[in-house]
């Protein structure tokens, strides 16, 4: 890791970030409400909103990864355990039955978006629900992280990679347990819960759809508490240990304490990531958190630069886009209404692996380096103006 | 006795053959590990690779002209990988090469499941190890019986050659000290490729043997037992040889004791629990250098 | 050399752009074509099973190619989408079809990924006919998902009931796939029914990408089962059959409708294997059918090569075919290539199809009290077809 000194960010950046956040949440406002739904938005909608979570998932990695220096490949876990969580307390009462089918019910009974609609109606109540179920979501996967980060945390580089990887399939083969099927529904999917497409607000007459705010908001607000923690003393602390561990434990920095803190913040929003992956999917199933999940954030961090918050963030949704949109007309078998023979199923996937191959082998560093985007603002607000050029 | 044999030792023997085969993939793991301290994600997708690649010539060639175009096909694979996918790196961050190499195995997998059309490919029969046979009235594929035996030699003479021959002693050298040996003239180039082709060769041979017992090829095929192989090399004491055959022998067997005692859930899970309970009692493996830290 | 690669990969982003957009904004409804949006598995564990069921609505669309609305006649144009047999990969091939508009969406092989897409569906207001899904969560408690096949509940008691009358069972010992919800929700059923027959049984799961069965087939040796129930996905079928085979084992195997595949037949040929499944329809069902779709299949190699290499004709080939006609009927109910409309057309479409007549009851599923029971014959490797049964 190359050692490079941090400008300290300006003052006067920050207003101009608070306006471009605000710019940002505004127009995905104006994206779910005014714009027609013709093919284009059709496929952006769900590339932006995937993308948003994806950043805030690939972020959370590049804080462990990028800025502390430790290889951990345990992503995939923590976002299965903040997907679980959130879907678990969100589950309509009346649907449990139908759910946990074959759970009688299930053991869990109540649904906190659902009591919050009694008491405030159920536009405020499902957002506040879901908001409080997301922050369950992750601090049920931060406490896993304590738990897991005790023993495992001592362990150095590639050993830390493989117990973590470990860590991961181990928590897949327990949620999908039947013995805790009362719970996490074993092998069968979770759904009904509050979705993005629950959160609306209604202002007299008028229905504001929120699916694509929320997702944005949480993001942009997790983001911000990641760049802080960065650029506090606990942030200089990460990159010592990353830089030298020797040096930086000579220094009278506390490594392992420092080190469960970064892993205990990476994973609390990595579960915040997975609980709104589940929101977007509408369905969860612990099948799907592959260890190919964790491979694929850490390519969107290489890509993006490890080490850049703002890079994760743009090759996050670069990545989502050509994966999910851009190059799905690889697979068709027609080029620019040419048919093209060897254009079939999964060529999509062959050059999308190629592309990545040439990132990785002649652009080393990504697209950011270690760098921030920054004109003068703080890094991560070009994030929705990319997303918007892009599209 | 013979009626507790007969009902358990079918256990045993799937574990003794599976752990061969891990064996197999583990060696190549582990010499590329003691070289370049690299984890080669994409050595299990190399295992699939020769898979489907059987396949393929078997159905246009015999088969004992197929298995040797098999073994040359893979180790080029290797070679190649190798060539254009780490030696760039050799400068760079070892987080980068990992990363190369993931993306290799991406690659490699997507090929794959272009090629197949996501069809899982059937394994052709290879007529002598294919037969049934019976031990202690337990009934199995001759492979069974066959894996653990060649294993064994084949580790014996990997040990002979990394003991008592010039390029085993330049491997030994490099793994120990990767720059001084540089400057003590040894050619780092073809060390490294020695290594790759090894360990390729025997991933094929392991192939061979793996899937013809569980006679079906998918893209993924290759993600599991690579990650076991891994896992059991870790386990052994990543870059000693003799330590990662018998980590993926326990491994193997313990995996399918599990399954007999009918924990089958956590069959997977359980061989990373073993992982992560090694690593904490003795970091570096069973037979594991000691690590230094320096300064 | 950097730099160049710079360039080019910047330019096969920005000519990818164009190209993924293209076809986005200038297909849609173009006058006189009706896309049919197939939403099917074609790569991961179902990726065979999808094929195959593909493969019916090809054919049907070779034979049909248009439709009839209010006097004017359509082309119809099956968009399809992979799924990747993943649940996580659900929402974007969903959207893909909704994005191309799509009047009507068939599929899909495989229940979870159904579940999966079924929100999305919903909200862009498409009905879905599901194809061989036979979980009952893909229908209940929606309005837009219908399906043309029996349901697992069904299913599962049938293969109780002929395991319990006609193999004479008494311990069964089932084998499902870890985090699979068709595998464990089949299971569920049989279990109960089984129980309810006063039959001992025995659940184990496997981990996915699993090979070895050895162990598992042991175990079940061991406690003594008379019967191996597997509903599996065909590429683990395979190696259980295989392996069962090898081992020596000569217990039956029964399984539902995912076994009903010549891939099975292949791997148990010449072996000394008993294979059962239960399925949608039998062979010899619709002689000019058969003979016709088996004509396509060799005449197209990749159809023959998605078939599993010969010509021999699976029921979930059968349920894409009728599904495809059923979804014309709906248009023409319709009137229109309007999703809405068809959408409010489909729970009074009937239609007499290959695999039986289809009507659908109030949550949208088809009407249907038997599944047939079929044999694989080692020796000639075709199935045997063996009874007709019912619940009772």
């Amino acid at each position: 890791m190359e050692k490079r000194l941090q400008p300290r960010q300006e003052k006067r950046s920050v207003l101009p970030a608070i306006l471009i956040i605000c710019a940002v949440l505004l127009v995905t406002v104006l994206l779910d409400n005014i714009l027609p739904a013709n093919t284009f938005t059709l496929m952006l909608i769900p590339v932006l909103r995937k993308g948003a979570i994806y950043s805030l998932v690939c972020v959370s990695m590049n804080l462990l990864n990028g800025f502390t220096g430790l290889f951990s490949l345990g992503q995939a876990g923590f976002m299965l355990i903040g997907a679980y969580a959130y879907s678990i307390f969100s589950i309509p009462a009346d649907q449990h039955a139908a759910v946990y089918q074959y759970f009688e019910g299930g053991a869990v009974r109540f649904s906190i978006p659902e009591m919050l609609s009694g008491v405030l109606g159920p536009n405020l109540g499902s957002f506040l629900g879901a908001i409080i179920c997301i922050i369950i979501a992750g601090l049920v996967a931060a406490v896993f992280a304590a738990l897991i980060g005790i023993p495992v945390l001592r362990l150095k580089s590639d050993y830390l990679a493989i117990a973590t990887l470990g860590f991961a399939e181990i928590m897949r083969a327990v949620f999908q347990w039947n013995g805790l099927g009362r719970i996490t529904n074993g092998s069968n999917l979770l759904r009904k819960y509050t979705a993005f497409t629950d959160i609306n607000l209604r202002l007299g007459s008028l229905n504001i759809k929120l699916a694509t705010f929320f997702p944005f908001l949480i993001a942009i607000l997790s983001i911000t508490f990641i760049v802080l923690l960065i650029n506090s003393t606990y942030g200089r602390a990460f990159k010592a240990i990353r830089d030298d561990e020797v040096a930086a434990e000579a220094m009278g920095i506390n490594l392992f304490r420092h080190k469960m803190y970064a892993f205990i913040v990476s994973s609390f929003f990595a579960g915040v990531g997975g609980a709104l992956l589940a929101m977007f999917q509408t369905t969860v199933q612990a099948a799907a958190f592959k260890t190919a999940m964790t491979y694929e954030i850490l390519l969107m961090v290489v890509i993006g630069g490890i080490g850049s918050i703002s890079g994760s963030c743009i090759a996050a949704f670069l990545y989502i886009a050509c994966s999910e949109w851009w190059l799905r007309f690889l697979d068709g078998g027609k080029l620019f209404g040419m048919s093209v023979p060897f254009f079939r199923d999964g060529f999509r996937k062959v050059v999308f692996s190629v592309i990545i191959m040439i990132i990785v082998l002649f652009f080393r560093k990504g697209i950011m380096g270690d760098r921030e985007l920054s004109f003068r603002r703080k890094p991560r607000q070009s994030k929705g103006k990319e997303a918007d050029a892009n599209g | 006795m013979s009626a507790f044999l007969q009902a358990n030792l079918p256990f045993i023997l799937a574990g003794i053959s599976v752990g061969g085969q891990y064996a197999l993939i583990a060696i190549g793991y582990t010499m590329v590990y003691g070289i370049l301290r690299l984890i080669n994600f994409a050595h299990g997708d190399v295992f699939m690779v020769a898979g489907l690649v059987m396949v393929y010539t078997t159905a246009a060639l015999p088969i004992y002209i197929s298995i040797p175009i098999v073994l040359v096909a893979t180790v080029l694979l290797g070679l190649l990988i190798e060539r254009v996918a780490y030696k760039p790196l050799r400068s760079a961050p070892r987080m980068s090469v990992m990363i190369s190499a993931i993306g290799v195995s991406y690659l490699l997998q997507n090929c794959a499941l272009y090629f197949t059309g996501g069809l899982p490919q059937v394994y052709p029969e290879i007529p002598f190890l294919s037969r049934s046979v019976t031990i202690f009235g337990a009934t199995t594929k001759m492979v069974t019986v066959i894996t653990p035996i060649l294993t064994i030699i084949l580790v014996v003479l990997l040990v002979l050659l990394i003991n008592h021959t010039k390029i085993g002693m330049a491997m030994r050298a490099v793994s120990k000290d990767f720059e001084t040996s540089q400057l003590m003239g040894v050619r780092i180039n073809s060390v490294i490729s020695v290594t790759f082709a090894i360990g390729c060769f025997l991933a094929a041979v392991g192939s061979l043997l793996y899937f013809t017992n569980y006679t079906s090829v998918i893209p993924t095929s290759g993600a599991m037992p690579g990650l076991k192989a891994f896992v059991a090399a870790v386990f052994g004491g990543i870059g000693s040889i003799p330590g990662a055959v018998i980590g993926a022998f326990i491994i193997g067997i313990c995996e399918n004791i599990i399954k007999g005692v009918g924990w089958t859930t956590f069959s997977d899970a359980f061989t990373f629990v073993l992982l992560i309970v090694i690593l904490l009692v003795k970091p570096t493996g069973i037979f594991g250098e000691k690590a230094t830290d320096k300064v | 050399m950097k730099k160049i690669f710079a360039l080019l990969l910047a330019l096969s982003l920005i000519c990818c752009l164009f190209a993924g957009c293209a076809p986005a904004s200038g297909g849609g409804a173009s006058g006189d074509v009706i896309k049919i949006g197939v939403y099917e598995p074609q790569s991961g564990d179902n990726g065979a099973g999808g094929k195959q069921e593909i493969l019916g609505m090809q054919y049907a669309n070779y034979m049909t190619p248009t439709v009839e609305i209010g006097g004017k006649t359509y082309n119809v144009e099956l968009v399809i989408a992979d799924n990747e047999s993943s649940n996580d990969k659900a929402v974007s091939a969903a959207t893909k079809l909704i994005s191309e508009g799509c009047s009507v969406i068939l599929g899909s092989y495989g229940s979870g990924v159904s579940i999966a897409a079924s929100d999305t569906f919903a909200s862009a207001g498409l009905a879905a006919i599901g194809v061989t899904c036979t979980n009952p969560q893909v229908t209940a408690g929606n309005d837009h998902y219908f399906r043309i096949c029996f349901l697992d509940p069904f299913q599962g008691t049938v293969l109780a009931n002929f395991a319990h009358d006609k193999l004479g069972a008494q311990t069964v010992f089932c084998l499902g796939q870890l985090g699979n919800d068709y595998d464990q929700g089949l299971i569920n059923y049989f279990k109960q029914a089984a129980e309810g027959l006063g039959m001992n049984v025995i659940t184990a799961e496997f981990p996915e990408n699993n090979s070895d069965f050895t162990s598992y087939l042991t175990t079940a040796k061991n406690e003594g089962a008379d019967v191996i129930f597997a509903p599996c996905s065909i590429s683990y079928a395979q190696l259980i059959v295989e392996q069962c085979a090898a081992q020596g084992i000569d217990v039956p195997l029964l399984a539902g409708d995912t076994w009903d595949s010549n891939v099975i037949l292949n791997a148990a040929q010449g072996k000394n294997s008993e294979i059962y499944v239960s399925t949608f329809y039998a062979e010899g069902g619709d002689k000019d059918f058969e003979a016709g779709i088996k004509k396509w299949i060799n005449e197209n190699p990749t159809a023959k090569a998605n078939n599993g290499n010969d010509d021999m004709v699976a029921a979930v080939t059968v349920m894409g075919y009728d599904a495809y006609y059923t979804a014309l009927e709906a248009l023409k109910a319709a009137g229109s290539g309007d999703p809405a409309a068809v959408k409010a057309a489909l729970p009074g479409v009937t239609y007499k199809g290959v695999s039986g007549s289809i009507a659908f009851d109030a949550t949208g599923d088809a009407v249907r009290d038997t599944a047939y029971i079929k044999a694989a014959n080692t020796e000639t490797g075709v199935w045997d077809f063996v009874a007709v049964q019912g619940v009772n």
